[in-house]
């Protein structure tokens, strides 16, 4: 028997101003299969999701989707409650519950007419628990959202879609918040409503799951389809090899001796939040003239890292030192002052002040400079001078140093920042993904002004999940995974993608 | 399909002509009521500018109006710029205007010179620490300020009847709930004889123009602004975001305190539960207006002024409600709210989507 179409894609592309996120990408899906859309963060998998459902318009291409009687109809695009009529339901990463209303409110809400007198809830219920017993997601119905767990959480959202008679789901990251023993019982939840006629879309970047679960896999990369294979033709090595990619790294760089450690982290131990902010037993040494590049799959410490060396976590246990000083209580101030240069991950949220103005941000980290301040009066002309000839050396364009940040693009907000770290010819700098989301020029450019304070003696912690960037630049390799660092014995792109995905070590 | 999205910038002419639009479409709106209740709106309006302009008396009853508007607007305007959202104006007034009777009703029967600051210094703290407390829960255990800091105003006021039927109660007072007099020493001067217009007017505008400059040229104004548009990136920059909403509060609390002294200590002389009839709200309403700008609360505590004292005057000539004041503040309130969002965002008309398919 052949397989049964129900969904197409067709040459999606999807651009952001000067980012391709995704370009000509097409897919199938037949009923009652389970295909994995592997690829890194920033490859562009959640975009295309987007575009399936409706939240984003793509530029090109097109979808089909079955009709009840499994007839491939056209899907019109950017309309979320079309995909909703068309039997897609999507669960996103971030979960869109109301919190203070129970499950069984949860899954109908929306779904029910807008005048009707009377809800008929013992109807829902009885549909609910319908779905229940054939896809074993269990839930609790009566009680508050709020009060259950994070996979319970989850199940609601696939019963909400499910009760909106999806045929087709597409699970972003799902198991991402799980823990492993949650995400076991979604894949045989998942392996019961496929049974049931179910198709599911499973988005991850998780090789293991991937490889146990799925029956066909799809690889994204910088926005493009790199690959496509059946579960049973794949191995971890050539899925990471595809991941990955094979170019070879594009910025030229010179052997230099490294120098003193400029940065000590001994048994860092970090016990964040959430997975991403936690650090199990770290130490790393970074010396002056070298870039150490830290590898890994997003959200396996690299936040928790970044926090503690920006001053902005102080460690549960263990020491952080700059240039063989002890740092006690570590705050982004103190950092700033031991010679610390942060280039933050997220740079609209943490590195700028969108309604100050560009001239401001600039000298926003060093307000105790008897250069910027003299008795606690800003000394405006030094600000405006400092500002436009940062701006010149940092080519930072814009409407002027005097608009406010915001209005920057933001390869230039970028460049803002950078020419505020730099200037400071700083001991140590953290580059918290450096150029993510930044186009082709505006990425060669950080990567070479990360060169040049290399050159000139800094120390630089490279955190990025690119890896071609950390192969480009780094002198060491670290790679990050569950909140611990292990050194990288090699620079081979395939072994690195194999720890980063806790494969082999 | 119609969308929303932001404007690239906010244009100056937006920011002074959204307020100034805003007060005239709200005096044209209560022409409505005007004509229903059978005057020419026209006459009206011109009985209330004569009730304003029409005699220096006017003019400086407008200006008494005024004074303890400007203290308020300034503390809701500089709290509202590092997004500290104080409402408790009302009852940092009662604190600070309890603080002045209880020193300066004669425990230090002292010169002026010496028992005026004093005065003014202990009314600024006590209204100070009825902000620094909610400010601590805020930062010590994230209750929402909106809610502690609104529902203080409360207890407050009723601690304030409590005190004057007990300890600050007047014994000369016949029994009425009055606090004795504050020492005739201890009085804010007058400004003109025979006027009631007092020095706690120049001391409130001196205030505005010392918190423009700071907020624009202090490196304490840059934090606090910074603070207010992006913490998270003012914490990163090493910031100290704590600090600086304890500085605010600490300020705000203060202003709206010194509104209590003012009231207190430079008209009415003695306390009572009914010594504002809402200043520290209409406050917030002088902030928003004025666009969180303290010069921008001067003009617009002098506009809010006007309205009242000139509504009374329309109301004694014309025989219709002085009520019509609250409809004008009101409506030029969400005039400047709608203009507001209007400023910040354009209105795109786009053709329907979906024509990928």
């Amino acid at each position: 028997m052949t397989p049964k179409t129900v969904l197409t894609l067709t040459g999606l592309s999807k651009r952001f101003g000067p980012v391709i996120a995704n370009d000509d990408v097409s897919l199938t899906l037949h009923k009652g299969e389970v295909l994995a859309l592997l690829g890194e963060n920033g490859a562009g998998k959640t975009t295309l999701m987007n575009m399936l459902f409706g939240h984003y318009l793509p530029d090109a291409g097109r979808v089909e989707v079955a009709d009840a009687q499994g007839i491939l109809q056209p899907l019109p695009l950017g309309h979320p409650q079309a995909a909703l009529a068309a039997g897609i339901g999507m669960v996103h990463q971030h979960f869109a519950l109301a919190e203070n209303i129970n499950a069984l409110d949860n899954i109908t809400l929306g779904s029910e007419p807008l005048l009707a007198l009377r809800r008929n809830r013992a109807a829902a219920r009885a549909r609910i628990e319908g779905i229940i017993a054939r896809s074993g997601l269990q839930a609790p119905l009566d009680v508050p959202v709020g009060q259950l767990s994070v996979g319970e959480r989850q199940r609601v959202e696939i019963l909400k879609a499910l009760y909106r008679d999806a045929r087709i789901l597409v699970l972003d990251e799902p198991t991402a918040v799980l823990t492993p023993q949650e995400a076991d019982t979604l894949f045989s939840n998942i392996r019961a409503m496929v049974a049931d006629g179910l198709s599911v879309i499973f988005i991850s970047h998780k090789l293991r799951e991937v490889l146990a679960f799925s029956d066909r896999i799809a690889v994204l990369r910088h926005g493009k389809k790199v690959g496509e294979m059946a579960t049973t033709e794949a191995d971890e090595a050539k899925i990471a090899r595809m991941m990955v990619g094979a170019d070879t790294p594009k910025v030229a760089r010179d052997q230099i001796a490294a120098g003193a450690p400029v940065l000590s982290l001994t048994n860092v131990a970090v016990k964040g939040r959430s997975e991403r902010e936690s650090l199990e037993d770290v130490s790393l040494t970074v010396n002056a003239r070298e870039i150490v590049g830290i590898a890994g799959i997003s959200g396996n410490g690299q936040s928790g890292l970044a926090r503690v060396i920006a001053g902005l976590t102080t460690p549960d246990a263990g020491t952080v030192a700059v240039d063989g000083a002890a740092i006690e209580n570590p705050t982004p101030a103190r950092m700033v002052e031991a010679g610390v240069g942060r280039i933050p991950e997220d740079r609209h949220h943490e590195g700028i002040v969108g309604a100050m103005s560009v001239a401001e941000n600039m000298v926003i980290e060093r307000l105790d400079d008897p250069d910027i301040q003299s008795l606690g009066l800003l000394r405006r002309e030094a600000i405006s001078e400092n500002a436009a000839r940062l701006a010149t050396a940092y080519d930072v364009r814009g409407p002027g140093v005097g608009a406010p940040a915001r209005l920057l693009s933001g390869g230039n907000i970028q460049k803002l920042i950078l020419a505020r770290v730099f200037e400071r010819s700083p001991r140590l700098i953290l580059a918290n993904q450096p150029t993510r989301g930044l186009d082709m020029g505006a990425a060669a450019a950080v990567g070479q002004r990360l060169l040049e304070a290399r050159a000139r003696g800094a120390g630089i912690v490279l955190i990025s999940e690119d890896l071609d960037e950390i192969l480009g630049l780094a002198d060491r390799i670290f790679v990050i995974r569950d909140g611990q660092l292990t050194q990288a014995p090699t620079t081979e792109r395939e072994q690195i993608g194999l720890m980063m995905a806790g494969v082999a070590a | 399909m119609i969308r929303i999205e932001p404007r690239a910038a906010t244009s100056k002419t937006f920011s002074i002509g959204v307020p100034v639009l805003s007060a005239l479409i709200a005096l044209g709106f209560a022409a409505i009521p005007l004509m229903a209740a059978g005057a020419n709106p026209i006459t009206a309006y011109g009985e209330m500018f004569k009730g304003v302009f029409g005699s220096v008396f006017s003019i400086t009853e407008m200006l008494t109006r005024a004074t303890p508007l400007i203290f308020t607007g300034l503390a809701a305007a500089l709290a509202f710029r590092a997004k500290l959202w104080n409402i408790g104006g009302e009852g940092q007034l009662y604190l600070g205007a309890m603080a002045a009777v209880a020193i300066g009703s004669g425990v230090l029967d002292i010169s002026g010179v010496l028992l005026v600051p004093i005065i003014i210094l202990l009314g600024a703290a006590a209204g100070a620490a009825g902000m620094a407390a909610p400010t601590y829960l805020k930062i010590r255990f994230g209750a929402d300020e909106v809610v502690t800091t609104l529902l203080l105003n409360f207890i407050i006021l009723i601690f304030v009847q409590m005190m004057l039927e007990g300890p600050l109660q007047d014994p000369m007072g016949l029994g009425w709930p009055q606090s004795a007099p504050v020492l005739d020493q201890g009085m804010l001067p007058p400004l003109m004889d025979r006027m009631r217009v007092h020095s706690g007017l120049i001391l409130a505008v001196v205030l505005a123009v010392i918190a423009q400059f700071m907020l624009a040229r202090s490196v304490w104004g840059f934090k606090l602004r910074a603070v207010g548009e992006n913490a998270a990136a003012a914490r990163h920059a090493g910031i100290n975001v704590k600090r600086s909403l304890y500085g605010v509060a600490i300020i705000s609390g203060g202003l709206a305190g010194l509104a209590g002294v003012s009231e207190v200590a430079g008209l009415k002389g003695y306390l009572t539960a009914d010594l504002s009839p809402g200043f520290g709200y209409t406050g917030i309403v002088v902030a928003m207006l004025a666009g969180l700008s303290p010069i921008g609360v001067v003009i617009a505590a002098l506009f809010i002024a006007s309205v009242f004292v000139g509504a009374d005057g329309m109301s004694r000539a014309m025989g219709v409600s002085s009520f019509l004041a609250d409809l004008v503040v009101s409506v030029s309130l969400l005039c400047v709210l709608v203009g507001g969002f209007i400023a910040k965002y354009r209105i795109v008309r786009s053709e329907k989507a979906g024509s990928a398919t």
